[in-house]
């Protein structure tokens, strides 16, 4: 017994030297790449670039049809026909109210069109395969960008500025053709983080915070917690995302699909996390998993947006632009702070007065997916609020639940005569109409009409606006979602949303009202007999004995 | 008990008369199931009572989630200490004792409007087959029948409202069902007040508790009664 014990211990150890020995061997072999190809090794990318659409037609020499694949997407057409309700939306159409439209101020905004050249928002996308741009979506060397007013070209000198609002820089397009490979958040984020013309300024919940988020910020993208890419829930499938804002995924019942897979054609939560996302065998569990028919999970999990140091602007009064300094010049105020420390404008000559926040609570609705357009066909009310995008659901349609929004509040131009909403031709450093170089609003709106071939009165007012934006990135840890009396609770965050019953949130309501004054009678006829009873001396009463 | 039961009670049974003959003795009157089952009752209705105003955000003292998972796990625990003690009580008769009685209700009542603050006596004599007042009958059946139910059914249809979400209206009506569960509750709440204020009356509070821990009460036992216990049941007789 002792003995073959003994040699037990000793094949153990052996065995383990082994083991370790094997693990350093196994160490030092070089890493496997996860690619099958290093495109640093094909003869097509081993020369000089000096355009875009160059290194396209390389990239297309092998990828034959993925030029194809990119014009379909929503990504290339900036076109969205909404399946529901049949408006053609999409960036090429839609007013917001941000910098307005796209018509009339082509190369500044086409600066983030995955594509080179788009000039002229009346025209379709250049049609020659090699305007797609490849790089900007799987460039991995990092130092690829777009000049911020070259309608998506990259700056090939240090003049100017990116996309992103850096001084400009020269860039190495072979190493960026050499270094291609499945997108990261740095690829997105340079486009879909700078919305609206700045860092975070559009969505609230997608900043340059994303790039390197900590696990409070985002629990999904930061490196201590999933650390995914923007990919890893927006699947593509032939160079088409999942997860459109023009049509959300407002429900979604499927969950997984088969136990333990997950879904992909889908950017929902649910498609990880199932239908029952909360432990199932507990009673806080089970009654979180009650909710979730009619809460989106963004609701309590995202508390607030704009998280992580970065500020969006949650109010832009273009009515006040114009103002000069006492130079006579365009002047700028930058009165408000962010956590990062940087400070941002509150004011500009060319733009307005703009309010922004951080850590902002949501606005909460009833949400079906669908967002009904205000486009610059439509009559408005200019006596009330305009709602840009209508959020559509109802308590009642089975397929809304309750979702988060950063609500925009505009005051834009209109036309006064038509009474809709208008174009307008804010950049063009070098044109006479452009109200970023002239400030003259009657030129600007009339330059911005005739771009989009609208008619126009000649007569414009400013209206006040909302503009929505579904709240769904920024998932906070667990440990920070909203806590249940955030809701249930009076003048919780839900009250004023209709259809639905919240315990606890209304505790004098008639029913509690006609207990509570049984109960006071009781109590007080309690009171009144102890009373009497003490005046009367009758004390304790009688006993029986 | 049973056995005194099956035959129709005497005057003096019904407590208002004075007994002739009988004699006071200390009788086991509540069973040990009866014990556990009022002071399990007693504790479940104070966490109820505790939990529900949590969630109602009367204090803070706990946070709401702990409060739902309390009232749920308490509530449903004291519906299956319900189902027991029906049991119980339809299998050993005691479910009579309950059964309200108009004799001796306007004198009962009289004791309390007035005669307490003359210093009367407590016109009810309790006997070994009725403890409980025709006043105390009266409530006990209102509640038992009644608002228990009214707050027990009420807290299911709550609690499963994901089962009949797809109703027609059903917001609507589980905001009816939340408010009759909210108005019966507080009115649980003055029944809970009231019951604790009553043991003040007639005997000293701690008389008054003393039963329902010890199980045993001064009762007025008729010779026949007395002879059948000291002969059959002689554990039910303390002194």
């Amino acid at each position: 017994m002792g003995k073959a014990g003994l040699r037990a211990v000793l094949l153990a150890m052996l065995l383990g030297l082994a083991g370790t020995l094997g693990a350093l061997a196994q160490g030092q072999a070089p890493q496997l790449s996860q690619s099958t190809t290093d495109h640093s090794k094909l003869k097509e990318l081993q020369r000089e670039f000096t355009s875009g659409p160059e290194v396209t037609a390389a990239c297309l020499s092998c990828h034959t049809e993925a030029a194809t694949q990119v014009k379909h997407s929503i990504h290339w057409k900036w076109e969205f026909e909404n399946p529901s309700t049949g408006q053609i939306l999409g960036k090429s159409h839609v007013v917001n109210s941000f910098c307005g439209t796209v018509a009339s101020n082509e190369p500044r905004c086409t600066s983030c069109h995955t594509g080179y050249g788009w000039t002229d928002m009346s025209e379709p996308p250049p049609s020659e395969a090699s305007a797609v741009d490849c790089l900007v979506c799987h460039d991995t060397s990092g130092q690829y960008t777009k000049l911020d007013s070259a309608a998506g070209h990259p700056p090939l000198e240090a003049r100017g500025k990116t996309i992103t609002g850096a001084d400009a820089w020269a860039v190495d397009l072979k190493e960026a053709a050499q270094s291609v490979g499945a997108p990261g958040r740095e690829n997105c984020g340079s486009c879909h983080f700078y919305g609206g013309g700045g860092d975070n300024v559009k969505h609230g919940d997608l900043s340059s915070a994303l790039f390197h988020p900590a696990l409070d910020v985002d629990v999904h993208m930061s490196p201590e917690g999933g650390n995914f890419t923007c990919s890893t829930c927006h699947h593509s499938d032939k160079h088409i995302f999942a997860g459109s804002r023009y049509d959300v995924h407002a429900m979604d019942t499927e969950g997984t699909g088969k136990p333990g897979m997950i879904r992909t054609d889908v950017a929902t939560c649910e498609s990880c996390h199932g239908t029952a996302p909360h432990k199932t065998l507990s009673v806080t569990g089970m009654k979180l998993n009650d909710h979730v028919d009619r809460i989106a999970c963004q609701t309590c999990h995202i508390p607030s947006f704009a998280r992580g140091g970065i500020a969006t602007k949650t109010r832009w009064d273009w009515s006040v632009a114009g103002r000069m300094g006492p130079d006579g010049k365009p002047m700028h105020e930058e009165e408000y702070v962010q956590g990062d420390g940087s400070a941002l404008h509150t004011y500009l000559t060319t733009k307005g007065a703009f309010d922004w926040g951080e850590n902002v609570v949501p606005h909460y609705a009833w949400f079906n997916g669908q967002v009904d357009y205000t486009l610059a066909d439509r009559e408005i009310d200019p006596t009330e609020v305009v709602e840009i995008n209508r959020v559509e659901g109802s308590p009642q349609d089975g397929r809304s639940r309750i979702w988060p929004f950063k609500r925009m509040e505009g005051r834009q131009a209109y036309d006064a005569g038509l009474n809709r909403l208008v174009y307008s031709n804010v950049w063009g450093p070098t044109t006479d109409s452009a109200y970023w170089t002239n400030f003259d609003w009657a030129k600007a709106i009339e330059a911005g009409m005739a771009a989009a071939g609208a008619e126009y009165s000649g007569q414009f007012g400013f209206v006040d606006t909302h503009m929505y934006w579904p709240i769904t990135h920024m998932v906070a840890p667990a440990r920070d979602a909203l806590d249940c009396r955030d809701c249930h609770a009076p003048q919780g965050r839900l009250a004023g949303i209709a259809g639905v019953y919240m315990p606890g949130s209304n505790p004098k309501s008639p029913g509690a009202l006609i207990g509570m004054a049984v109960f006071l009678a009781m109590a007080s006829g309690v009171m009144l007999h102890t009373v009497l009873r003490l005046i009367t001396r009758g004390g304790k009463g009688g006993r029986h004995d | 008990m049973t056995d005194a039961l099956a035959k129709p009670p005497a005057p003096f049974e019904r407590g208002l008369t004075p007994c002739p003959d009988c004699a006071e003795r200390e009788v086991l009157i509540y069973p040990r199931f009866e014990r556990l089952w009022h002071w399990s009752q007693a504790g479940s209705i104070v966490i109820l009572m505790f939990t529900g105003l949590a969630m109602n955000g009367w204090h803070s003292l706990i946070g709401f989630e702990l409060a739902v998972r309390l009232h749920m796990i308490v509530a449903l625990a004291l519906l299956l200490l319900w189902v027991f003690a029906t049991f119980w009580l339809v299998t050993t008769g005691n479910w009579k004792v309950f059964l309200p009685r108009v004799f001796g209700l306007i004198a009962v009542a009289r004791y309390y409007a007035y005669g307490v603050f003359k210093g009367e006596h407590h016109p009810y004599q309790k006997s070994l087959a009725q403890r409980l007042n025709p006043l105390q009958t009266l409530a006990y059946s209102a509640l038992k029948t009644v608002v228990f139910p009214l707050v027990w059914g009420t807290g299911l249809i709550y609690l499963t409202y994901n089962f009949w979400e797809t109703l027609p209206n059903a917001s609507f009506w589980l905001e009816v069902v939340a408010n009759i569960h909210l108005a019966v509750a507080w009115i649980v709440s003055g029944f809970v007040i009231l019951h604790i204020y009553l043991l003040t009356i007639g005997h000293s509070f701690r008389d008054g508790v003393r039963p329902m821990i010890t199980g045993t009460e001064k009762v007025a036992l008729t010779p026949e009664q007395e002879a059948y216990l000291e002969r059959h049941e002689t554990w039910r007789l303390i002194d």
